[in-house]
């Protein structure tokens, strides 16, 4: 970590640590994030890939008995439903995200520098517990999380139209292979999503005074956070 | 992140602690409703449904925009073909439409200028051609197969259908209906068919007549079809009036 990063606010005074824009993405992303995520597990149910059902139960997108009732389906239309409308609430948001990203610095201040050798040590460090959470500064093994799954958000997004529009978008299609294999990246590309979201919300709980953080923007200077390096 | 320069005064205002406070509210709002969606009930609100609804409109407008009507959909070789092809209806095999093809009528009706029924030896005798076509299934499943028959714009041009309409529709002898948008209907690929794997319709593909249009999910490609109409009033269909996407396209 680069002494130009580091907070340089002594303990106890309250430094901003996520961007305003930042935090309404994140929690928008999150709402789109989780319908996207249940109801393409109830439209996976359909026709699955793998000799996998998700349990109905956890899936998103109306009430399956009252689909069964209706038309003798079990709620692949009103998930879809829901997929096809969260699309647009990531997209638009996804959007605003990158575009802040980029324009403000939030990015190159953030999420780089990011160098293999930096990763390694932290990820070493963090195998230890001897990886020290710096107030408002991602570690290197954070940093490759976080460009690892807006990476794999945009090719989510573009297997997503490949799958949606395997006719018009052709080109796309065939840049995942073809409209199976689509699916599959699709498919893999929600797996790595889960696994984020794993890692991502059992850190919360380690570290519970980053969810009111996300939330205000700002946090506390401990003393700790000025002396682990 | 640096800290800004700035912070330790607004944090004193109050319109600082509004701020603060609305944004802890939008993000407790979102979790609430994280929560709520879990419940069956609150995703299927007729508020929710109607928003939806809504919503799946405008992916139809969205859809038609984004078609190219000159814009072809890949085809594939014989021997990527599927020759069995996989039945799919909403009831089972046993439940298919049996259709007696010596004294069946295509019914026509609508904004055409000829109204005059077709039996099947008069489709059978308009020029034909075969396509191989990957069929995409809404349910995410797709086939790759052979149809063979006669290009619907060239019937519709025959028949003298106002192609300026908005709408064709379609019955079904099991009961099954649906409805295309004109451009979609005029694309070269659109077949009325009557052959698949280079054999006439078995009554489980549809026999005698089914349509079939590569650039539209598989349930926008009725088979068993008695009757059509052009129309510029919104017809629907059978799964598109229970969620489906109307435009449904690939």
């Amino acid at each position: 970590m680069t002494a130009a990063s580091f907070p340089a606010a002594p303990a106890g005074t309250t430094i901003t640590v996520h961007p305003l824009t930042v935090r309404i993405t994140h929690w928008v992303n999150a709402l789109a994030i989780f319908i996207m995520i249940g109801s393409g597990w109830r439209i996976w149910n359909s026709s699955p890939i793998f000799d996998y059902y998700f349990p109905l139960s956890v899936t998103v997108g109306g009430d399956p008995a009252a689909s069964q009732d209706l038309h003798n389906e079990t709620g692949l239309a009103s998930a879809l439903q829901w997929h096809f409308a969260a699309m647009w609430l990531l997209v638009i948001n996804g959007i605003i995200y990158f575009s802040y990203g980029l324009l403000s610095g939030h990015f190159r201040h953030a999420l780089f520098p990011v160098t293999p050798r930096a990763v390694l040590r932290d990820a070493f460090a963090a195998l230890r517990f001897r990886l020290p959470h710096h107030l408002g500064v991602y570690n290197a093994v954070q940093k490759t999380l976080y460009l690892g799954v807006l990476a794999v958000g945009v090719i989510m997004v573009l297997s997503g139209l490949a799958i949606w529009k395997p006719g018009q978008f052709q080109e796309l299609a065939f840049l995942f292979g073809d409209f199976d294999t689509a699916r599959l990246v699709h498919f893999l590309g929600m797996s790595a999503i889960v696994l984020f979201l794993l890692v991502h919300i059992s850190l919360v709980i380690i570290v519970p005074r980053t969810l009111p953080t996300m939330f205000t923007g700002r946090a506390r200077v401990h003393g700790d956070d000025m002396h682990a390096a | 992140m640096r800290p800004k320069a700035t912070t330790g005064m607004l944090r004193n205002s109050e319109a600082a602690r509004l701020v603060e406070r609305r944004a802890f509210l939008r993000g407790g709002l979102s979790l609430g409703a994280l929560t709520l969606l879990t419940g069956c009930d609150v995703t299927h609100t007729d508020e929710v449904q109607a928003v939806l609804d809504r919503v799946s409109r405008w992916n139809d407008r969205v859809q038609a925009a984004l078609f190219n009507p000159r814009r072809l959909m890949p085809t594939y070789s014989e021997a990527e073909a599927v020759k069995d092809f996989r039945y799919n209806a909403y009831f089972g095999e046993d439940k298919v439409p049996k259709i007696d093809g010596g004294t069946y009528k295509l019914i026509l009706s609508g904004l055409v200028e000829s109204r005059r029924p077709w039996t099947l030896s008069e489709l059978y005798s308009l020029p034909q051609v075969s396509q191989i076509t990957r069929h995409v299934c809404v349910e995410g499943w797709s086939m790759i197969g052979k149809w063979t028959g006669v290009p619907f714009r060239a019937f519709l041009e025959r028949i003298g259908a106002d192609l300026t309409a908005k709408y064709v529709g379609f019955e079904c002898a099991d009961g099954y209906y649906s409805s295309i948008d004109m451009a979609s209907a005029l694309h070269p690929q659109t077949l009325m068919t009557f052959k698949i794997s280079d054999e006439i319709l078995a009554p489980k593909y549809g026999y005698p007549l089914k349509l079939r249009i590569p650039t539209k999910l598989g349930f926008k490609n009725p088979k068993w079809i008695t009757a059509m109409y052009v129309t510029n009033r919104f017809p629907g269909g059978f799964w598109e009036d229970r969620g489906y996407n109307w435009f449904a396209g690939v």
